[in-house]
């Protein structure tokens, strides 16, 4: 059985020489949640645009078995959904429907099964009211809604959520941690909110300046005082 | 991901980029009036002019090389002068056919558009000198203190502040599309889409791109309403232009000024 996600030896300097990820190694296996966490600037926004080829560095990624490079790179972003932080970023067409509808448009999928994903998607998430709803009028709350859907249409193997929890009111969060735990596939997610991540990730993963340096059992890394301390973190 | 490649600021240790930016500011502005005031034909007063801004550009350490990729974007803009050759002249180069049209091209006429093209290039080398030697926010203290409307400048700051805000903004949009364009394993599919859909996706896209930035100039002006802005951005006082700064000014200024009087006297 092939890991959904393995990485290894991975190392990514920015353009301007600054150095963002340092020889980092992890591997997730198909259905697993696992928490990305770390103070800012650790490199985790830059680890997660890795996982679908946007960033490209040293080292080798591994999506579902296939090896990233320019051959797979159509099929593992089809494969990895990626949310953003900021769902303004995601959400780039002027109706729901259009932004929900883009991934299985572009992939060239015929009508019907665009509906039908499209539809699916929405039911997902609880939003199935705002088809026709213009992505600009919405709340943080909905827009982050709308941005998983975005990538669900797609059927995606991995999801992956940068900072999914940032910016909501507490029933908003609540809604879309209750959200989260009913969707079945694998997730990664990268976040400073400890308490959801207790909630619903069983496995945690710490980044600092570009290494992985703890990756094990939730509960047992939050009792570990010494460690989030030194991370910048704080048990929730 | 951020952009900062189109910030034109070169840092290098030179005595142009030491210069006063006041001083720079006006003897640009000069040198780029020189060159519009020289009369046409003048064709030893450019070579003078061309040889005055080639000694900065090496006085300044950009180098020749550098300020000429850049000065490229000056050829749209002397496209602009083209017809100037069928215009105007009684001397006649060639005479041609285009349809039911008669082109004429004219010596006078080309001699004028070999001029306009030369005057604009000189004048695109002095401006990339001044922005390559001189951080933005500097160049904007020296137009308030050479008095350059008010208004006009804090709109040039807020450009500059906030183009870079936007573009950032747009290469996270494009992110965000290229992370959802992706193939399906099915036979048959053809990834991409139409040209008509994509284009559509670029336009909506757009659209956005261009609500944000309107809504974004509201909550700005908001945030400054709030902290007390009436239409006006204060700045310190800049120290008094230092005596070399002066000279500089005074010498440069007579030269260009000496350098226009003498195409004037011989061409004008």
């Amino acid at each position: 059985m092939h890991h959904s996600i393995e990485v290894q030896n991975l190392s990514f300097s920015y353009p301007d020489g600054h150095t963002a990820l340092r020889d980092v190694s992890l591997s997730i296996a198909p259905g697993e949640k696992v928490a990305l966490v770390g103070p800012n600037g650790a490199g985790k926004s830059t680890l997660v645009l890795h996982l679908n080829g946007i960033l490209t560095g040293q080292g080798q990624v591994k999506v579902c078995g296939m090896e990233l490079d320019e051959k797979t790179v159509g099929r593992i972003r089809a494969a990895v959904g990626l949310v953003f932080q900021n769902p303004d970023d995601q959400l780039f067409s002027p109706t729901v429907f259009d932004d929900v509808a883009f991934g299985p448009l572009y992939q060239g999928l015929d009508a019907a099964d665009v509906q039908r994903r499209v539809d699916s998607a929405l039911a997902a998430v609880r939003m199935t009211d705002y088809t026709r709803r213009i992505s600009h009028h919405l709340s943080t709350g909905e827009k982050k809604r709308i941005a998983i859907a975005t990538v669900l249409s797609m059927e995606p193997e991995v999801l992956v959520l940068d900072e999914p929890t940032a910016g909501l009111d507490p029933r908003a969060r609540r809604a879309f941690i209750n959200l989260l735990r009913d969707l079945p596939m694998t997730m990664l997610v990268s976040s400073h909110d400890l308490a959801m991540v207790r909630e619903l990730l069983p496995r945690m993963v710490v980044m600092d300046e570009g290494r992985i340096v703890a990756d094990g059992e939730t509960k047992e890394l939050l009792e570990d005082q010494a460690l989030l301390e030194a991370h910048g973190l704080e048990k929730p | 991901m951020h952009i900062h490649f189109l910030d034109p600021y070169q840092p290098r240790t030179s005595p142009i980029h030491a210069l006063d930016s006041r001083v720079k500011l006006v003897l640009v502005l000069a040198y780029i009036l020189t060159c519009a005031l020289t009369p046409i034909g003048a064709w030893p007063v450019y070579i003078l002019l061309l040889a005055l801004i080639f000694s900065i550009e090496l006085l300044s350490s950009l180098g020749i090389k550098f300020v000429h990729r850049r000065a490229l974007l000056a050829i749209p803009f002397m496209l602009a002068a083209f017809p100037v050759i069928f215009t105007n002249g009684q001397t006649v180069l060639f005479s041609t056919h285009i349809g039911s049209w008669q082109l004429t091209a004219y010596a006078e006429g080309l001699e004028r558009f070999i001029s306009v093209a030369l005057k604009s290039w000189l004048s695109v080398q002095a401006a990339i000198i001044l922005a390559s030697s001189t951080p933005f926010p500097e160049l904007l203290q020296a137009m308030r203190a050479i008095r350059i409307p008010r208004l006009l400048v804090s709109l040039f700051g807020l450009m500059w502040r906030y183009l870079f805000v936007l573009v950032d903004e747009a290469l996270r949009l494009m992110r965000a599309r290229q992370a959802r364009s992706g193939e399906s394993g099915k036979p048959g599919a053809r990834k991409g889409g139409s040209v008509a859909w994509r284009a559509r996706i670029a336009g909506g896209m757009a659209g956005n791109l261009f609500l944000r930035a309107f809504e974004r100039s509201d909550r700005i002006y908001m945030a400054m309403v709030a902290r007390g802005y009436d239409g006006e951005i204060r700045a310190l006082p800049m120290p008094p232009v230092s005596s070399p700064a002066w000279l500089a000014l005074g010498g440069g200024g007579s030269l260009l000024l000496l350098l226009l009087l003498f195409g004037i006297l011989f061409w004008g």
